[in-house]
């Protein structure tokens, strides 16, 4: 018999499972996996560099596009950096307007990950269902932002706006009328908190269909069970966080551990993983779908009770109202140095970290005194997660890189920055 | 774990008095600023001993200390020229590479890390300057936690900090073949090169940047954070 040697394997960066522009350079025994060399980068933009040649605040828009399918919460750890640096606290109000958000921004990176995830693995009708959920989530961003996808909605000391009293309608169309059209609108008859407070009371029923849909499907489990296990130390010594840390078992979640916004005022549980493979980390990601829906049903009800200011009130950070900048000199002098110049923060340096959907997202940020920061580090947890992948796939099949990928959920915005 | 940083920054000092470190403990944080020499022994010490327990290390970069503090127009006195003297400056994105700065700086790079101790719930920036002498060279931590690998490599890649003892030390996040270290504050942002795909010779071609560099808004300093109160409540992390 002819001796085979062992041959290296290009997969990626145009390929529809290497979600993005990972590029991985396999090398084969067979169909077996020696050695996993991901190459990545093809989509840096020195977003880190950019941030240090403008203004804060001009900044916040450019987090949105780092992890592009959990858009407020990068923002939410930027924003935090600059607040702990300045020494400011946005109103409580807002703190809630951020726990909710971040977990509607939880919601939605979930479903992103588990219909590509589906996809990848062969379940084909799963991404369609959980894209018209995902769908609603976008048009709560679009009602409360103005945009459905990059919203800059959180600023240094609160949030943009307050929740608009009317959540938008769908007009009719050649494709939505009659009947159709009732039905869209149903949930937008009031408020958005009330749009999404439909929302949360319909969506654990929906978990329940994508729960159906892959748990009683005997090949997503011959797909995930067992494969890309890690234990605990492992997945410490590796840097993971978020729902690959837990899916090994420890029970770690910034959340309620260095707790921020106003996630220490509502009740949640941390679902953790047992044995850390891959059909573990989907289950941990499902329930924490389940968990965000409580959190924002919580949210909903509070904001609901409680209105309030949404901003913090110092306007040497936070732009006066216009109303004021037409009768008072002094306001309209602080718009004016605002957004020509910006604000300083205070020199010193900080390490803020959110528990976004893929795991921490942190931001290090040295601040001179001056309106630009000085540096910062935008700390992405695939990163950390995409530079195990060697370990993680060595000895399995080929067709189990793709399920690894889809389990590290792996958003290259914020990979290469 | 409010309360957290008077402890640990009191341990640290007990810990490493013998050694020349700097502890420096705000609302913000701790961070804790160690000589090269001893970049190993401390990363181990804090991953082992009880005290400390940092068992993950959640961050590793690079940091260029060139133009810390230096304003691209004055705001210390008035003047009479107004906004336009602020769009002459050669701040952070203003100049292009023949128009760098040259000058040499002591203590201009440093590597800082991001410790987590689960345990203990309690986090630790550790920092060291990397000493400049012809060739930044640090210590690698990829023995105390294998994690930082990459995080190494993207601090070689931007910064052109050697990790000795690193298995793999090569480019990461910069295009196969390239020139310089970018994130360096005397690389200019819109960089040397620029691709395109050249008709003739039917294929993706390199050429000098023809776009100029511009920043809007100059760098001032103000040190008028009177309004900000920084020992006032923070959260608790």
């Amino acid at each position: 018999m002819a001796e085979i040697k062992n041959y290296t394997m290009n997969f990626g960066p145009q390929h529809p499972a290497a979600h993005g522009v990972l590029r991985l350079i396999l090398e084969m025994d067979g169909e077996v996996i020696t050695h996993a060399d991901p190459h990545v980068g093809l989509l840096h933009r020195a977003t880190e560099k950019l941030a240090e040649t403008k203004p804060f605040n001009q900044s916040i828009g450019y987090m949105d596009r780092l992890d592009y399918v959990s858009m407020m919460c990068n923002e939410h750890a930027y924003v935090r950096a600059i607040e702990k640096l300045l020494g400011i606290e946005a109103p409580i109000r807002a703190q809630y307007i951020r726990t909710l958000f971040d977990e509607i921004t939880r919601i939605r990176n979930h479903l992103m990950w588990i219909g590509t995830h589906g996809l990848d693995l062969g379940a084909m009708a799963l991404f369609l269902y959980a894209f018209r959920e995902r769908e609603l989530c976008m048009d709560m961003y679009e009602a409360v932002s103005g945009a459905r996808m990059h919203a800059t909605y959180y600023r240094p000391g609160g949030v943009y706006r307050d929740l608009p009293e009317k959540m938008p309608k769908h007009k009719q169309s050649q494709w939505t009328k009659g009947e159709d059209l009732k039905q869209v609108n149903e949930w937008r008859e009031g408020s958005l908190l009330d749009f999404i407070e439909a929302f949360a009371n319909d969506f654990p029923s929906k978990i329940a269909e994508y729960r159906t849909l892959l748990e009683e499907n005997r090949i997503w489990k011959q797909r995930t069970v067992g494969i890309g296990v890690v234990s605990p130390e492992q997945a410490k010594a590796w840097g993971f966080t978020g729902p690959m840390l837990r899916g090994s078992g420890v029970a770690w979640d910034l959340r309620k551990k260095q707790t921020y916004a106003a996630y220490d005022k509502v009740d949640f549980d941390v679902p953790v993983g047992v044995n850390g493979d891959c059909y573990d980390r989907y289950l941990v990601r499902m329930e924490e779908m389940s968990q965000s829906t409580r959190i924002i049903k919580q949210c909903v009800q509070w904001l609901k009770d409680n209105p309030g200011p949404v901003m913090a009130d110092n306007h040497k950070v936070v732009p006066p109202k216009r109303e004021a900048m037409k009768e008072d000199m002094e306001s309209l002098i602080m718009h004016f140095k605002l957004f020509t110049e910006g604000y300083s923060v205070p020199a010193g340096e900080v390490y803020s970290a959110v528990e976004a959907p893929k795991g921490e997202f942190g931001v290090y940020m040295i601040s001179d005194d001056s309106n630009k920061p000085f540096r910062v580090k935008l700390r992405a947890p695939g990163f950390a997660h995409l530079s195990a992948m060697n370990d993680m796939v060595k000895g399995h099949m080929l067709s189990d890189v793709v399920a690894v990928i889809g389990t590290m959920d792996i958003v290259f915005g914020e990979i290469d920055r | 774990m409010s309360n957290y940083k008077r402890q640990l920054s009191k341990d640290l000092a007990a810990q490493f008095s013998d050694l020349d470190i700097i502890i420096k403990e705000s609302p913000q944080g701790v961070s804790c600023t160690v000589p090269v020499e001893s970049w190993l022994e401390v990363a181990k010490t804090l991953r082992d001993e009880r005290d400390f327990d940092f068992d993950q290390c959640i961050d590793l970069c690079g940091v260029d200390y060139l133009s810390y503090g230096e304003p691209e127009w004055p705001t210390d006195d008035v003047t009479f020229t107004g906004f336009s003297r602020g769009i002459r400056g050669k701040g952070p994105g203003r100049f292009s590479w023949s128009e760098r700065r040259r000058e040499t700086v002591a203590n201009r790079f440093a590597v800082a890390v991001q410790l987590l101790s689960l345990n203990k719930n309690q986090r630790l920036t550790l920092k060291c300057f990397a000493p400049d002498e012809g060739m930044l060279v640090v210590p690698s931590l990829i023995d105390i936690w294998p994690g930082v690998n990459w995080f190494e490599r993207e601090a070689f890649d931007l910064f052109g900090i050697i990790f000795q003892g690193h298995p793999d030390l090569r480019r990461i996040l910069t295009d196969y073949g390239f020139i310089g270290h970018p994130f360096r504050k005397d690389f200019p942002l819109i960089g040397n090169v620029e691709v395109k795909y050249d008709e003739k010779k039917k294929r993706v071609v390199y050429q000098p940047v023809s776009i100029e560099p511009r920043v809007l808004v100059p760098k001032t300093i103000r040190r008028d954070s009177r309004y900000v109160d920084n020992t006032a409540g923070q959260e608790n992390s």
